[in-house]
Protein backbone atom coordinates (compact mmCIF):
# COMPACT_ATOMS: atom_id res chain seq x y z
CA UNK A 1 0.00 0.00 0.00
CA UNK A 2 1.44 3.40 -0.81
CA UNK A 3 2.43 5.35 1.81
CA UNK A 4 2.51 2.60 4.16
CA UNK A 5 4.85 -0.08 2.64
CA UNK A 6 7.90 2.00 1.69
CA UNK A 7 7.65 2.86 6.20
CA UNK A 8 8.53 -0.73 6.55
CA UNK A 9 11.46 -1.13 4.98
CA UNK A 10 13.64 -3.44 7.13
CA UNK A 11 16.67 -2.03 5.68
CA UNK A 12 16.26 1.59 6.58
CA UNK A 13 14.65 0.29 10.46
CA UNK A 14 17.91 -1.42 11.18
CA UNK A 15 20.21 1.93 10.19
CA UNK A 16 17.79 3.71 12.59
CA UNK A 17 18.19 1.56 15.10
CA UNK A 18 21.90 1.74 14.97
CA UNK A 19 21.81 5.15 15.35
CA UNK A 20 19.86 5.13 18.31
CA UNK A 21 22.01 2.82 20.33
CA UNK A 22 24.91 4.79 19.46
CA UNK A 23 23.12 8.50 20.45
CA UNK A 24 21.73 7.50 23.61
CA UNK A 25 24.03 7.46 26.40
CA UNK A 26 21.38 6.81 28.75
CA UNK A 27 18.04 4.93 28.68
CA UNK A 28 15.36 8.07 28.06
CA UNK A 29 12.29 7.63 29.20
CA UNK A 30 9.89 8.20 26.34
CA UNK A 31 6.20 8.00 26.23
CA UNK A 32 3.44 7.87 23.25
CA UNK A 33 0.12 8.90 23.99
CA UNK A 34 -1.77 6.71 21.12
CA UNK A 35 -2.97 3.27 21.23
CA UNK A 36 -1.83 2.46 17.25
CA UNK A 37 1.52 3.69 18.40
CA UNK A 38 1.71 1.45 21.07
CA UNK A 39 0.75 -1.53 19.43
CA UNK A 40 3.34 -0.48 16.33
CA UNK A 41 6.07 -0.32 18.93
CA UNK A 42 5.29 -3.62 20.62
CA UNK A 43 4.63 -5.60 17.52
CA UNK A 44 7.12 -4.59 15.20
CA UNK A 45 9.50 -5.44 18.40
CA UNK A 46 10.71 -2.28 18.43
CA UNK A 47 9.68 -2.09 22.47
CA UNK A 48 12.39 -5.27 23.12
CA UNK A 49 15.05 -4.15 20.53
CA UNK A 50 15.36 -1.08 22.71
CA UNK A 51 15.16 -2.71 26.36
CA UNK A 52 17.83 -0.78 28.23
CA UNK A 53 18.61 1.45 25.41
CA UNK A 54 15.49 3.85 25.85
CA UNK A 55 12.79 3.05 27.67
CA UNK A 56 9.25 3.07 26.05
CA UNK A 57 6.21 3.86 28.26
CA UNK A 58 2.48 3.85 27.14
CA UNK A 59 0.63 7.20 27.81
CA UNK A 60 -2.97 7.27 27.73
CA UNK A 61 -3.82 7.04 24.21
CA UNK A 62 -6.89 4.98 23.87
CA UNK A 63 -10.07 6.78 24.28
CA UNK A 64 -12.34 3.77 24.62
CA UNK A 65 -9.66 3.27 27.83
CA UNK A 66 -10.53 6.61 29.91
CA UNK A 67 -14.30 6.49 28.57
CA UNK A 68 -15.49 6.83 32.59
CA UNK A 69 -17.50 3.22 33.93
CA UNK A 70 -20.76 5.80 34.34
CA UNK A 71 -20.65 6.93 30.64
CA UNK A 72 -20.85 3.50 30.08
CA UNK A 73 -23.16 2.43 32.76
CA UNK A 74 -25.26 5.66 31.03
CA UNK A 75 -25.42 3.81 27.41
CA UNK A 76 -26.50 0.37 29.08
CA UNK A 77 -29.00 1.93 30.90
CA UNK A 78 -30.36 3.54 27.68
CA UNK A 79 -30.46 -0.02 25.18
CA UNK A 80 -32.05 -1.60 28.79
CA UNK A 81 -34.63 0.86 30.13
CA UNK A 82 -35.80 3.06 27.19
CA UNK A 83 -35.15 0.75 24.53
CA UNK A 84 -32.52 2.84 22.27
CA UNK A 85 -30.40 1.13 19.45
CA UNK A 86 -26.84 2.31 20.57
CA UNK A 87 -24.54 2.48 17.68
CA UNK A 88 -20.52 2.54 18.89
CA UNK A 89 -17.30 1.37 17.63
CA UNK A 90 -16.29 -2.07 18.26
CA UNK A 91 -13.76 -1.43 21.09
CA UNK A 92 -16.72 0.34 23.20
CA UNK A 93 -19.05 -2.54 23.64
CA UNK A 94 -16.34 -4.57 25.27
CA UNK A 95 -15.41 -2.07 28.01
CA UNK A 96 -16.90 -3.18 31.44
CA UNK A 97 -18.86 -0.45 32.95
CA UNK A 98 -19.21 -0.75 36.97
CA UNK A 99 -21.73 -3.95 36.61
CA UNK A 100 -21.57 -5.13 32.89
CA UNK A 101 -20.41 -4.37 29.37
CA UNK A 102 -22.43 -3.25 26.00
CA UNK A 103 -21.53 -6.69 25.09
CA UNK A 104 -22.85 -8.57 27.69
CA UNK A 105 -26.17 -6.26 27.76
CA UNK A 106 -26.49 -6.76 23.76
CA UNK A 107 -26.35 -10.61 24.69
CA UNK A 108 -29.45 -9.95 27.00
CA UNK A 109 -31.64 -8.49 23.99
CA UNK A 110 -30.31 -5.05 24.05
CA UNK A 111 -29.92 -3.51 20.70
CA UNK A 112 -26.27 -2.40 20.76
CA UNK A 113 -25.11 -1.89 17.15
CA UNK A 114 -21.46 -2.23 15.98
CA UNK A 115 -20.23 0.59 13.58
CA UNK A 116 -17.24 1.56 11.18
CA UNK A 117 -18.10 5.13 10.85
CA UNK A 118 -19.76 7.55 13.23
CA UNK A 119 -22.17 8.48 9.75
CA UNK A 120 -23.54 4.75 9.80
CA UNK A 121 -25.38 5.87 12.95
CA UNK A 122 -27.14 8.56 11.22
CA UNK A 123 -28.23 6.20 8.31
CA UNK A 124 -29.44 3.69 11.19
CA UNK A 125 -31.34 6.72 12.78
CA UNK A 126 -32.92 7.47 9.00
CA UNK A 127 -33.58 3.62 8.36
CA UNK A 128 -35.55 3.14 11.84
CA UNK A 129 -37.12 6.43 12.33
CA UNK A 130 -39.64 4.48 14.75
CA UNK A 131 -36.22 4.24 16.90
CA UNK A 132 -34.29 6.18 19.39
CA UNK A 133 -30.76 5.74 17.77
CA UNK A 134 -27.98 6.96 20.55
CA UNK A 135 -24.35 7.04 18.81
CA UNK A 136 -22.16 6.74 21.64
CA UNK A 137 -19.48 8.93 20.31
CA UNK A 138 -15.88 8.32 21.76
CA UNK A 139 -12.47 8.79 20.61
CA UNK A 140 -9.50 11.56 20.51
CA UNK A 141 -9.19 14.78 18.13
CA UNK A 142 -8.93 12.30 15.17
CA UNK A 143 -12.25 11.27 15.81
CA UNK A 144 -14.13 14.34 16.82
CA UNK A 145 -14.75 15.63 13.05
CA UNK A 146 -16.45 12.25 12.24
CA UNK A 147 -18.82 12.72 14.91
CA UNK A 148 -19.47 16.27 14.33
CA UNK A 149 -19.81 15.76 11.02
CA UNK A 150 -22.74 13.13 11.87
CA UNK A 151 -24.45 15.71 13.90
CA UNK A 152 -23.92 18.24 11.00
CA UNK A 153 -25.67 16.39 8.57
CA UNK A 154 -28.54 14.79 11.11
CA UNK A 155 -29.40 18.67 11.57
CA UNK A 156 -29.39 19.07 7.79
CA UNK A 157 -31.65 15.65 7.85
CA UNK A 158 -33.68 17.34 10.93
CA UNK A 159 -33.48 14.00 12.00
CA UNK A 160 -35.75 14.11 15.73
CA UNK A 161 -34.52 10.46 16.57
CA UNK A 162 -30.75 10.97 16.49
CA UNK A 163 -28.78 12.08 19.46
CA UNK A 164 -25.34 11.37 20.85
CA UNK A 165 -23.67 10.25 24.13
CA UNK A 166 -20.30 12.16 23.61
CA UNK A 167 -17.27 11.02 25.63
CA UNK A 168 -14.66 12.86 23.14
CA UNK A 169 -11.20 13.66 25.12
CA UNK A 170 -8.34 15.39 23.88
CA UNK A 171 -4.32 14.50 23.73
CA UNK A 172 -2.80 17.30 24.92
CA UNK A 173 -4.47 18.42 28.37
CA UNK A 174 -4.28 14.68 28.86
CA UNK A 175 0.03 14.89 28.15
CA UNK A 176 -0.46 18.36 30.71
CA UNK A 177 -1.98 16.09 33.62
CA UNK A 178 0.54 13.27 33.00
CA UNK A 179 4.01 15.84 33.28
CA UNK A 180 1.91 17.37 36.42
CA UNK A 181 2.32 14.57 38.59
CA UNK A 182 4.44 13.97 41.23
CA UNK A 183 5.98 10.66 40.32
CA UNK A 184 5.90 11.61 36.26
CA UNK A 185 9.15 10.31 34.62
CA UNK A 186 8.51 11.32 31.13
CA UNK A 187 11.55 12.93 29.62
CA UNK A 188 10.02 12.88 25.62
CA UNK A 189 7.26 12.20 24.16
CA UNK A 190 6.07 10.82 21.25
CA UNK A 191 2.84 12.99 19.86
CA UNK A 192 0.29 11.21 18.20
CA UNK A 193 0.27 11.62 14.30
CA UNK A 194 -3.41 11.09 13.49
CA UNK A 195 -4.09 13.42 16.11
CA UNK A 196 -1.86 16.25 14.53
CA UNK A 197 -3.47 15.47 11.18
CA UNK A 198 -6.30 16.96 12.59
CA UNK A 199 -5.10 19.60 15.44
CA UNK A 200 -1.14 20.60 13.91
CA UNK A 201 0.91 20.79 16.31
CA UNK A 202 1.33 24.85 16.88
CA UNK A 203 -0.13 24.55 20.36
CA UNK A 204 2.43 21.65 21.03
CA UNK A 205 5.28 24.33 21.38
CA UNK A 206 3.94 25.87 24.67
CA UNK A 207 4.11 22.72 26.26
CA UNK A 208 7.26 21.61 25.45
CA UNK A 209 8.77 25.41 26.47
CA UNK A 210 7.01 24.87 29.78
CA UNK A 211 7.44 21.57 31.19
CA UNK A 212 11.76 21.36 29.08
CA UNK A 213 10.30 18.40 27.08
CA UNK A 214 10.82 17.32 23.57
CA UNK A 215 7.76 16.54 21.70
CA UNK A 216 8.06 14.77 18.40
CA UNK A 217 5.04 14.29 16.30
CA UNK A 218 5.45 10.79 14.76
CA UNK A 219 3.43 8.14 12.61
CA UNK A 220 2.40 4.49 13.02
CA UNK A 221 5.42 2.23 10.39
CA UNK A 222 8.46 1.54 11.83
CA UNK A 223 10.21 3.47 10.09
CA UNK A 224 8.13 6.15 11.35
CA UNK A 225 8.31 5.31 15.47
CA UNK A 226 12.32 5.25 14.84
CA UNK A 227 12.30 8.27 13.03
CA UNK A 228 10.81 9.74 16.32
CA UNK A 229 12.21 8.35 18.80
CA UNK A 230 15.81 8.94 17.41
CA UNK A 231 14.27 12.43 16.94
CA UNK A 232 13.49 12.42 20.84
CA UNK A 233 16.82 11.09 21.99
CA UNK A 234 18.79 13.50 20.08
CA UNK A 235 17.40 16.37 21.40
CA UNK A 236 17.69 15.02 24.59
CA UNK A 237 21.05 14.43 24.20
CA UNK A 238 21.82 17.80 23.27
CA UNK A 239 19.55 19.29 26.06
CA UNK A 240 17.23 21.14 23.81
CA UNK A 241 13.91 20.56 23.75
CA UNK A 242 11.64 21.85 21.04
CA UNK A 243 8.46 20.24 18.93
CA UNK A 244 9.25 18.73 15.71
CA UNK A 245 7.07 16.73 13.33
CA UNK A 246 8.59 13.49 12.01
CA UNK A 247 5.32 12.87 9.83
CA UNK A 248 5.60 15.63 7.67
CA UNK A 249 3.87 13.80 4.64
CA UNK A 250 0.35 13.70 6.94
CA UNK A 251 0.46 16.35 9.07
CA UNK A 252 0.66 19.91 8.67
CA UNK A 253 1.70 22.83 11.58
CA UNK A 254 -1.86 24.50 11.88
CA UNK A 255 -3.67 21.07 10.84
CA UNK A 256 -6.93 20.46 8.79
CA UNK A 257 -8.63 24.11 9.00
CA UNK A 258 -11.64 22.26 7.28
CA UNK A 259 -11.83 19.73 9.70
CA UNK A 260 -11.06 21.97 12.97
CA UNK A 261 -13.93 24.53 11.36
CA UNK A 262 -16.51 21.17 11.21
CA UNK A 263 -15.18 20.43 14.92
CA UNK A 264 -15.38 23.53 16.72
CA UNK A 265 -18.99 24.33 14.84
CA UNK A 266 -20.46 21.46 16.70
CA UNK A 267 -18.35 21.25 19.95
CA UNK A 268 -16.77 23.13 22.53
CA UNK A 269 -14.01 22.60 24.65
CA UNK A 270 -14.92 21.21 28.58
CA UNK A 271 -13.46 20.25 31.80
CA UNK A 272 -14.27 16.18 31.61
CA UNK A 273 -13.74 12.91 33.51
CA UNK A 274 -11.39 10.53 32.49
CA UNK A 275 -11.00 6.75 33.38
CA UNK A 276 -8.08 6.42 35.75
CA UNK A 277 -7.15 10.55 35.84
CA UNK A 278 -10.29 11.92 37.35
CA UNK A 279 -11.07 15.14 35.73
CA UNK A 280 -9.01 16.89 33.17
CA UNK A 281 -9.12 20.43 32.50
CA UNK A 282 -10.19 21.34 29.13
CA UNK A 283 -9.85 17.80 28.86
CA UNK A 284 -12.81 16.89 26.48
CA UNK A 285 -15.36 18.55 24.01
CA UNK A 286 -19.41 18.92 24.42
CA UNK A 287 -22.20 19.32 22.58
CA UNK A 288 -22.50 23.84 21.86
CA UNK A 289 -25.79 24.87 22.69
CA UNK A 290 -27.44 25.44 19.18
CA UNK A 291 -27.10 21.51 19.12
CA UNK A 292 -28.33 20.72 22.62
CA UNK A 293 -30.85 19.27 21.24
CA UNK A 294 -28.74 16.38 19.92
CA UNK A 295 -27.31 15.32 23.02
CA UNK A 296 -28.46 12.03 24.77
CA UNK A 297 -27.66 13.51 28.38
CA UNK A 298 -30.57 16.39 27.58
CA UNK A 299 -32.94 13.96 25.55
CA UNK A 300 -32.50 10.92 28.66
CA UNK A 301 -32.45 13.40 31.42
CA UNK A 302 -33.67 11.31 33.91
CA UNK A 303 -31.46 8.88 33.47
CA UNK A 304 -28.09 10.75 33.34
CA UNK A 305 -28.82 11.54 37.13
CA UNK A 306 -29.32 8.58 38.27
CA UNK A 307 -26.33 6.72 36.72
CA UNK A 308 -24.39 4.62 39.45
CA UNK A 309 -20.82 5.31 40.19
CA UNK A 310 -18.62 2.61 41.47
CA UNK A 311 -14.65 2.72 42.59
CA UNK A 312 -12.32 0.99 39.64
CA UNK A 313 -10.98 -2.24 40.37
CA UNK A 314 -8.39 -2.26 37.67
CA UNK A 315 -4.74 -0.75 37.83
CA UNK A 316 -5.40 1.04 34.26
CA UNK A 317 -4.86 4.11 35.93
CA UNK A 318 -0.78 3.45 36.37
CA UNK A 319 -0.43 1.73 33.62
CA UNK A 320 -2.02 4.95 31.72
CA UNK A 321 0.31 7.49 33.59
CA UNK A 322 3.47 5.35 32.41
CA UNK A 323 3.62 4.39 36.76
CA UNK A 324 3.93 1.14 35.84
CA UNK A 325 4.21 -1.32 32.66
CA UNK A 326 1.24 -3.77 31.54
CA UNK A 327 3.57 -6.80 32.50
CA UNK A 328 4.04 -5.35 36.37
CA UNK A 329 0.15 -5.74 36.85
CA UNK A 330 -0.32 -9.01 39.18
CA UNK A 331 -3.47 -9.44 37.58
CA UNK A 332 -1.98 -9.13 34.15
CA UNK A 333 -2.88 -12.47 31.87
CA UNK A 334 -3.61 -14.43 35.21
CA UNK A 335 -7.06 -13.10 35.85
CA UNK A 336 -7.04 -10.52 33.53
CA UNK A 337 -6.83 -11.67 29.78
CA UNK A 338 -8.42 -10.61 26.42
CA UNK A 339 -11.29 -12.67 27.27
CA UNK A 340 -12.13 -12.20 30.44
CA UNK A 341 -10.28 -8.14 31.14
CA UNK A 342 -10.67 -6.39 34.55
CA UNK A 343 -10.41 -3.30 32.86
CA UNK A 344 -10.51 -0.93 29.56
CA UNK A 345 -6.94 -1.50 28.48
CA UNK A 346 -6.88 -5.26 28.12
CA UNK A 347 -10.11 -4.89 26.55
CA UNK A 348 -9.70 -2.38 23.59
CA UNK A 349 -7.59 -3.66 20.42
CA UNK A 350 -5.81 -0.65 21.34
CA UNK A 351 -4.82 -1.06 25.13
CA UNK A 352 -1.65 -1.25 26.15
CA UNK A 353 -2.31 -4.38 28.15
CA UNK A 354 -3.61 -5.76 25.42
CA UNK A 355 -0.53 -5.36 23.08
CA UNK A 356 1.55 -6.64 25.61
CA UNK A 357 -1.01 -9.26 26.24
CA UNK A 358 -1.17 -9.99 22.28
CA UNK A 359 2.39 -9.51 21.53
CA UNK A 360 4.57 -10.47 24.56
CA UNK A 361 2.51 -12.86 25.71
CA UNK A 362 4.32 -14.17 28.83
CA UNK A 363 3.01 -13.50 32.49
CA UNK A 364 5.31 -12.14 34.99
CA UNK A 365 7.88 -14.64 36.11
CA UNK B 1 -9.01 3.62 17.27
CA UNK B 2 -6.74 6.42 15.80
CA UNK B 3 -6.24 4.35 12.70
CA UNK B 4 -6.19 6.01 9.72
CA UNK B 5 -5.22 4.50 6.17
CA UNK B 6 -4.25 5.99 2.90
CA UNK B 7 -5.99 6.02 0.05
CA UNK B 8 -6.23 7.18 -3.29
CA UNK B 9 -9.66 9.41 -4.67
CA UNK B 10 -10.72 7.72 -7.42
CA UNK B 11 -14.24 9.70 -8.02
CA UNK B 12 -16.31 12.47 -6.68
CA UNK B 13 -20.07 11.95 -6.03
CA UNK B 14 -21.15 14.39 -4.59
CA UNK B 15 -19.71 18.35 -3.78
CA UNK B 16 -21.39 19.07 -1.00
CA UNK B 17 -20.17 20.79 2.12
CA UNK B 18 -21.51 18.20 4.73
CA UNK B 19 -22.58 15.48 2.27
CA UNK B 20 -19.06 15.57 0.21
CA UNK B 21 -18.43 11.75 -1.26
CA UNK B 22 -16.15 10.14 -3.03
CA UNK B 23 -14.83 6.63 -4.07
CA UNK B 24 -11.50 6.20 -2.50
CA UNK B 25 -9.67 3.08 -3.66
CA UNK B 26 -7.21 1.19 -0.79
CA UNK B 27 -4.71 -1.63 -2.26
CA UNK B 28 -7.17 -2.61 -4.87
CA UNK B 29 -10.36 -2.25 -2.43
CA UNK B 30 -12.75 1.25 -3.08
CA UNK B 31 -14.99 2.36 -0.69
CA UNK B 32 -17.49 5.54 -0.61
CA UNK B 33 -15.77 8.40 1.67
CA UNK B 34 -17.01 11.34 3.20
CA UNK B 35 -14.93 14.28 2.06
CA UNK B 36 -16.33 17.34 3.58
CA UNK B 37 -12.64 17.69 5.75
CA UNK B 38 -10.71 17.65 2.35
CA UNK B 39 -12.62 19.49 -0.23
CA UNK B 40 -9.78 20.33 -2.16
CA UNK B 41 -9.03 16.96 -2.55
CA UNK B 42 -8.50 15.88 -6.28
CA UNK B 43 -9.20 13.07 -8.42
CA UNK B 44 -5.70 10.97 -8.02
CA UNK B 45 -4.65 12.37 -4.87
CA UNK B 46 -3.85 10.63 -1.31
CA UNK B 47 -6.41 11.10 1.80
CA UNK B 48 -6.09 9.50 5.12
CA UNK B 49 -9.23 7.99 5.82
CA UNK B 50 -10.42 7.42 9.72
CA UNK B 51 -13.80 6.14 10.34
CA UNK B 52 -14.92 6.56 7.20
CA UNK B 53 -14.23 10.19 6.49
CA UNK B 54 -10.81 11.72 4.97
CA UNK B 55 -9.26 13.97 7.61
CA UNK B 56 -6.40 15.67 5.75
CA UNK B 57 -4.36 15.24 2.62
CA UNK B 58 -0.97 13.33 1.72
CA UNK B 59 1.83 16.37 1.05
CA UNK B 60 3.39 13.78 -1.47
CA UNK B 61 6.27 16.48 -2.13
CA UNK B 62 6.82 15.67 1.43
CA UNK B 63 6.71 12.01 1.45
CA UNK B 64 8.81 11.78 -1.85
CA UNK B 65 11.24 14.50 0.13
CA UNK B 66 11.25 11.93 3.39
CA UNK B 67 11.80 8.35 1.40
CA UNK B 68 15.03 10.56 -0.74
CA UNK B 69 16.45 11.02 2.25
CA UNK B 70 16.04 7.77 3.32
CA UNK B 71 17.82 6.12 0.31
CA UNK B 72 20.92 9.11 0.58
CA UNK B 73 21.64 8.07 4.28
CA UNK B 74 21.13 4.13 3.53
CA UNK B 75 24.05 5.19 0.71
CA UNK B 76 26.03 6.94 2.94
CA UNK B 77 26.17 4.20 5.35
CA UNK B 78 26.29 1.36 2.96
CA UNK B 79 29.64 3.56 1.71
CA UNK B 80 30.64 3.55 5.23
CA UNK B 81 30.46 -0.12 6.42
CA UNK B 82 31.97 -1.62 3.10
CA UNK B 83 35.08 0.53 3.35
CA UNK B 84 34.66 -0.66 7.60
CA UNK B 85 33.25 -3.89 7.35
CA UNK B 86 30.84 -3.22 9.61
CA UNK B 87 29.24 -5.63 11.52
CA UNK B 88 25.93 -4.40 11.31
CA UNK B 89 24.27 -7.74 10.47
CA UNK B 90 24.20 -8.06 14.28
CA UNK B 91 21.93 -4.98 14.71
CA UNK B 92 18.15 -6.32 14.23
CA UNK B 93 15.03 -6.46 15.27
CA UNK B 94 14.29 -9.38 17.31
CA UNK B 95 10.74 -10.50 16.71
Amino acid sequence: MRHVDEFRSSSTCLRLLKQIRETASVPWVLMDVCGGQTHGLVKSGIEQTLAGVVELIHGPGCPVCVTPAEAIDFAIQLVTEENVLLATFGDMVRVPGSRQSLMQARSMGADVRVIYSPIDAVTLAQQHPDRQVVLFAVGFETTAPATALAVLQASEQRLGNFSLLVSHVRVQPAMEAILQMPDCRVQAFLAAGHVATVTGFHELGSLSDRYHVPVVVTGFEPVDLLMGILDCVEQLEAGSCRVSNQYGRHVQQRGNRAAQAIVERVYQVATTPWRGFGQIVEGGLRLREPFASFDACNRFQSLAETAERDPDVCRAADVMAGRIKPKQCPEFGITCTPDAPRGAPMVSSEGACAAYYRFQNRPPQ
Amino acid sequence: MCLGVPGQVIEWLQRDPTFGLAVVEFAGVRRQIHMACVPEAGVGDYVVVHAGIAICHVDEAEAARTLAEFARLEQLHTDADSSLQSDSESDGLTS
